[in-house]
């Protein structure tokens, strides 16, 4: 019961009170490109967190085993990005033979990812709170379903944007990121939430 | 701090390196897709205004099916007969001639003929205005005049003056896009060598429809009868002319009472 209560807290800190793109603000380039439409939001999120999940499961073996018993782990970061990038690409290029139908809608997304900081900052955060495999994949998977609920709450609020009647300095990327912030402060709300929840 | 520590470094480093390297190429290599040359050849031939006319969900997708031979070669309307030559020519397969199509707005109901019900000041949309009371004419055929059409349209070919959506003939590209998003369903295409049109879409019985508007279609069969080639047929009190038969001769104008058949000449946008 324990390790469920454990996962489970892991799991809702990572999508509610550590979220990456609004409370750490990791991943903002994608958060501010590809929220302008729902499904576009979704598809994204989508594609990020199967990285996040897949890089966690490569990454996490590979600081423990390899890095850790050479004493390299000053070298976390250089390698971590070269194993990401190389996954994403080797994703990108199994999906263009199996599934052409995800290809062809995550397509635009894949490349994106390779350079998203939000995938590294879950790796390396993994391995920095010590966190086991398991804890790391739930981690890893809040982490993406926490990036997927930004975009599509964002993507609700710039269709509302995009309706308003606004000064015109304020039209476009002024707006979006001013919205942004209010978001951003609406989840520090749930500071303490779920500590108090499973206390 | 040895020069061990760094040699280590660098092999692992350069070791993730080259197996992720390997794992990828490799995977290019094995999981290689053959693209069609067919598909980007026929592509680039299309003019790319994704109009989607042909049926399917851009040139893209049009592209494929022509490639797979599950599509005609002359379905790309805005690029005519000549894209479709080409296209021929790609695939190796017989020119199929393509009859160019322009759209047409079956309604003469402008401001001063059609009897206005109300005044309708809702959102600008014929969809929206066409809800309240079937629109704010009396003729439930007449353009709503909110300028649904024009919005559609790729090539801004559709003006609206005088509460009325017109057509420019020579931008036309014959898309049909207009065709369904009338919400009256009185957007029509026709032959761009149509000589004659009738100008009206209302199928009420004659004495209703006069009452509505002075331009309409009475359906008082005197074009069928006079007709040389019997390309006029009156059905549901409206007059419908096959233009596989009409030879443009003018007469139906000429007894047409309430003026509502009337001469067209698309090439030199001139109508009625």
């Amino acid at each position: 019961m324990d390790t469920f209560k454990t996962l489970a807290a892991i799991l809702l800190t990572s999508v509610l009170v550590n979220n990456y793109v609004l409370r750490q603000f990791l991943g903002i380039c994608p958060f501010l490109g590809v929220s302008k439409k729902l499904n576009q939001a979704v598809g994204m999120g989508v594609a990020v967190t199967f990285v996040m999940l897949l890089a966690t499961a490569v990454t996490w073996p590979i600081q423990m085993f390899v890095l850790n018993n050479l004493g390299l782990e000053y070298m976390q970061t250089i390698v971590f990005i070269l194993i990401i990038a190389a996954l994403v690409q080797f994703v990108e290029i199994f999906l263009k033979k199996f599934i052409p139908s995800l290809h062809k809608s995550l397509g635009v997304y894949l490349p994106l990812i390779t350079t998203n900081c939000a995938v590294l900052g879950v790796t390396i955060n993994n391995i920095k709170d010590s966190y086991g495999f398991g804890e790391s994949m739930v981690s890893s998977l809040g982490c993406g379903l926490g990036f997927m609920l930004a975009m599509v709450l964002f993507s609700g609020v710039r269709s509302r944007i995009d309706e308003s009647d606004i000064p015109e300095h304020f039209k476009g990327l002024p707006a979006t990121l001013i919205a942004a912030s209010f978001v951003s402060l609406a989840f520090y709300g749930f500071e303490g939430v779920v500590d108090n929840l499973f206390a | 701090m040895d020069i061990n520590a760094i040699l280590i470094a660098l092999g692992v480093v350069a070791g993730v390196g080259l197996v992720m390297g390997i794992v990828l190429a490799l995977a290019s290599k094995f999981f290689a897709v053959d693209e069609d040359e067919k598909v980007l050849l026929v592509r680039e031939a299309l003019p790319g205004a994704n109009c989607g006319a042909c049926g399917y969900t851009g040139c893209d997708g049009y592209a494929e099916a022509v490639a797979k031979g599950e599509a005609e070669p002359n379905l790309c309307i805005p690029g005519g007969s000549s894209t479709a030559a080409q296209l021929s020519i790609i695939l190796g397969v017989k020119i199929q001639e393509l009859e160019p199509k322009v759209a047409f707005v079956a309604c003469g109901g402008d401001c001063e003929a059609a009897k206005s019900n109300a005044i309708y000041d809702g959102i600008k949309s014929c969809k929206a205005a066409s809800m309240v009371y079937g629109g704010p004419f009396d003729c439930a055929y007449s353009c709503v005049g909110c300028g649904d059409c024009a919005s559609v349209c790729p090539v801004n070919a559709i003006c609206v003056h005088d509460g009325l959506a017109h057509i420019d003939p020579r931008e036309c590209v014959g898309c049909g896009k207009c065709v369904g998003t009338c919400p009256k369903h009185i957007i029509k295409l026709l032959p761009k060598d149509t000589k004659t049109a009738v100008m009206c879409s209302n199928i009420q019985k004659g004495a209703v429809a006069r009452t509505n508007c002075k331009n309409a279609c009475i359906g008082c069969k005197k074009c069928e009868l006079n007709c040389p080639e019997k390309a006029i047929t009156v059905i549901d009190n409206l007059a419908r002319i096959d233009y596989d038969k009409c030879t443009g001769c003018r007469l139906c104008e000429e007894n047409c009472p309430t003026k509502c058949l009337k001469p067209i000449d698309f090439m030199n946008n001139k109508i009625g």
